[in-house]
C-alpha cells in the first residue's frame, strides 16, 4: 500500500487543539506515522557525502538509526534532513571516508 | 440463580463484592491478595476454577504488576477488574495515574485499611483518601449491600462514553469486609442486562486498526490539554453517576444519590461521615432527636468527583457541621473530607461553621458515645456567639 492511500491522522493544526479535540487518553489512532515526527531539529552536525568516494557498500544506509541516508542507483547521494539527528554513525562507519560531519549553522 | 427469587442472604462484605464480580463476569481480572481484601480474590479465583465465570484470571507477583496488567488488558480491549487494600494500593500508585490518563474504564474493589506504619491491618480510609488525586472516580459504600450495588454501578459509570474513567469503590475493612451482614442480590440476567456488553475504544487487539497507547507526549506536547480533558470527564461524571443510580433503582428498588442525607431537613447541627460509621451515626441522630436535639447526618457516597454543589445546598441551613475523617492529612487544616466540605461551603451565605474530627485511625473503635461527644461540640458551637476553633478534635484517642 502506498503512503498516499493510508488513512492519515491530520494533525497539521494540532497546536490549536483544545482539551476536547484530542484523542481519548492521548492515543495515536493510526499507525505508520513516525515519519511525521521530525527529529532533524535536534541536529548540530550534518553529514556531508562525497559521491565520488562512495563505493556503494551501503553500510551507512544500514547503520543509520533514522533511515535517513538517501540511496540512488546503489550509491549514497544525500541525507533526509527532516529526520537525521546528526549522530555521526554514518561517517564513523563509512570504510571509504566518503562521509564527514560538519557543524551546521542554522538561521 | 435461574429463577427470579430475591432472597436475603448472609454474607461477608468480601463475599458481596465477589458475587457482584461473578455476575459482572469481566473478561479479565488481574489481582494480588492482601488483607483484608484477600477473600475477594480467593473467592473469585475459585469461581474461575469452578467454571462459574469466563474471566481470564491473571495471577501476578505484586500490586504494581496487578495494575500494570490491568492497564494492558483494558488497553487491549477487555473489560477488566481488580481489587486491593492499603499497601497494595500504595504499590499501585504510579500506575493509578496511568490507568486514568489512558481513560481506561477499569473497576477496582478497594477494601479500606490503614497504611503502615506502624504496621496495622485494620480499617481506616487513609489508603483510598491518599489516592484521591489519581484521577479515579471514588465511591464509598456503607455496608454489605452497597459493596455489591456500588460494584455493579461502577461498571456502567466507568464505561459511559461521557466518562471513560476508572472507578474504585470502597467499603470498610473487617467491619464490612469480614463481618457477616445481609445482602439482597439481583438475578444474574438482570445484572448482565444492566451492565450490557463492553465497548472498547481504540483497542490494541484490533489489528485492522493499529493504534499507539501511551506515547511520549513530545517536549512541548499536549499533556496540559489531556489533564483538562480528564477533569472535564470528572465534571460530566456527576450526572452519569446519578443517572446510573436512578436506573439501578428501577431494577433493585434501592435508591442512591451523590450523597446520602439523614434527618437533615430541619437539622441545625449535622455530621458528615463516610463508610460503616454512618450506621452508628444514624442511631445517635435518632437518640438525639428523641431528646429534641435537631441533629442530622450526611453520609459521603461519591468523593471523586466531589459533589461540592450538592453539599453546599444540602448543608445550607445547618449552623455547625462536624466532619468525621477516618484519615488525616498531616500538616493540613484537617482531614481530607473536612477540607472538601469546608471549601464547598465557603460561598454559602450564611456560611455554616465546619469543624474537623478525626476518628478510627488504624481501626480504633468508634462508639455511639464518641459520636455523641462530637454532636455535643457542635451543639455548643451552635449556641456560642463567637466562631469555634477549627482545631482537630480526636474521637476515642487516649490522651496524656
Amino acid at each position: 500500500m502506498s503512503a498516499a492511500k493510508k488513512p492519515r491522522w491530520d494533525v497539521s493544526d494540532i497546536d490549536t487543539w483544545g482539551p476536547d479535540r484530542h484523542e481519548l487518553g492521548a492515543t495515536i489512532p493510526v499507525a505508520g506515522n513516525s515519519e511525521d515526527f521530525e527529529t532533524g531539529g535536534w541536529r548540530s552536525q550534518v553529514p556531508v557525502i562525497d559521491a565520488k568516494k562512495c563505493t556503494g557498500c551501503m553500510l551507512c544506509y544500514f547503520y543509520c538509526p533514522d533511515a535517513s541516508i538517501i540511496i540512488e542507483n546503489g550509491k549514497a547521494v544525500g541525507v533526509d534532513l527532516k529526520h537525521c539527528k546528526g549522530c555521526g554513525i554514518c561517517a564513523r562507519e563509512c570504510p571509504a571516508d566518503a562521509i564527514v560531519m560538519k557543524t551546521e549553522h542554522k538561521e | 440463580m435461574t429463577e427470579d427469587i430475591i432472597a436475603t442472604v448472609a454474607v461477608t462484605g468480601n463475599e458481596a463484592a465477589a458475587e457482584a464480580m461473578r455476575q459482572i463476569d469481566p473478561d479479565v481480572v488481574c489481582a494480588y491478595p492482601i488483607t483484608p481484601q484477600t477473600e475477594v480474590v480467593q473467592l473469585y479465583a475459585q469461581m474461575v476454577a469452578d467454571g462459574k465465570v469466563s474471566s481470564e484470571f491473571v495471577t501476578v507477583e505484586s500490586e504494581h504488576s496487578a495494575m500494570s496488567a490491568v492497564i494492558g488488558s483494558a488497553a487491549a480491549g477487555a473489560r477488566t477488574m481488580t481489587a486491593t487494600s492499603s499497601q497494595g494500593f500504595a504499590l499501585m500508585w504510579e500506575l493509578l495515574y496511568v490507568a486514568s490518563s489512558y481513560r481506561l474504564p477499569v473497576v477496582m474493589t478497594m477494601v479500606n485499611r490503614a497504611l503502615s506504619g506502624p504496621i496495622n491491618i485494620h480499617c481506616d480510609h487513609s489508603d483510598s483518601m491518599g489516592g484521591r488525586d489519581t484521577g479515579w472516580i471514588q465511591i464509598y459504600g456503607e455496608d454489605h449491600q452497597q459493596a455489591y450495588d456500588n460494584c455493579i454501578q461502577a461498571i456502567r459509570i466507568a464505561e459511559h462514553m461521557d466518562v471513560r474513567l476508572p472507578v474504585m469503590h470502597m467499603y470498610d475493612g473487617y467491619v464490612i469486609s469480614g463481618a457477616i451482614g445481609p445482602l439482597v442480590m439481583l438475578p444474574d440476567e438482570k445484572v448482565r442486562d444492566f451492565i450490557g456488553p463492553f465497548h472498547a475504544i481504540n483497542p490494541l487487539l484490533d489489528t485492522k486498526r493499529p493504534v499507539t497507547v501511551g506515547p511520549f507526549d513530545g517536549l512541548h506536547g499536549w499533556y496540559f490539554e489531556h489533564k483538562v480533558s480528564q477533569n472535564r470527564a470528572m465534571d460530566r461524571a456527576f450526572k452519569v453517576i446519578q443517572d446510573v443510580a436512578d436506573e439501578y433503582a428501577e431494577i433493585s428498588g434501592r435508591h442512591y444519590g451523590l450523597l446520602d442525607p439523614y434527618r437533615l431537613e430541619d437539622a441545625e447541627i449535622a455530621i458528615v461521615v463516610a463508610g460503616s460509621t454512618a450506621g452508628t451515626t444514624r442511631t445517635v441522630v435518632d437518640k438525639l432527636r428523641a431528646r429534641g436535639v435537631k441533629a442530622g447526618m450526611v453520609r459521603l457516597r461519591v468523593f471523586r468527583p466531589f459533589p461540592y454543589e450538592a453539599y453546599a445546598k444540602a448543608l445550607e441551613h445547618i449552623k455547625v457541621v462536624g466532619v468525621l475523617d477516618r484519615a488525616d492529612s498531616f500538616g493540613a487544616q484537617g482531614g481530607p473530607l473536612f477540607m472538601e466540605i469546608r471549601s464547598a461551603l465557603y460561598d454559602n451565605d450564611p456560611r455554616p461553621q465546619v469543624l474537623p474530627f478525626i476518628y478510627g485511625l488504624g481501626g480504633r473503635d468508634i462508639f455511639p458515645d464518641n459520636i455523641e461527644q462530637a454532636f455535643a461540640v457542635l451543639e455548643r458551637a451552635a449556641q456560642d456567639k463567637k466562631r469555634t476553633s477549627t482545631e482537630r478534635r480526636y474521637l476515642n484517642l487516649r490522651e496524656d
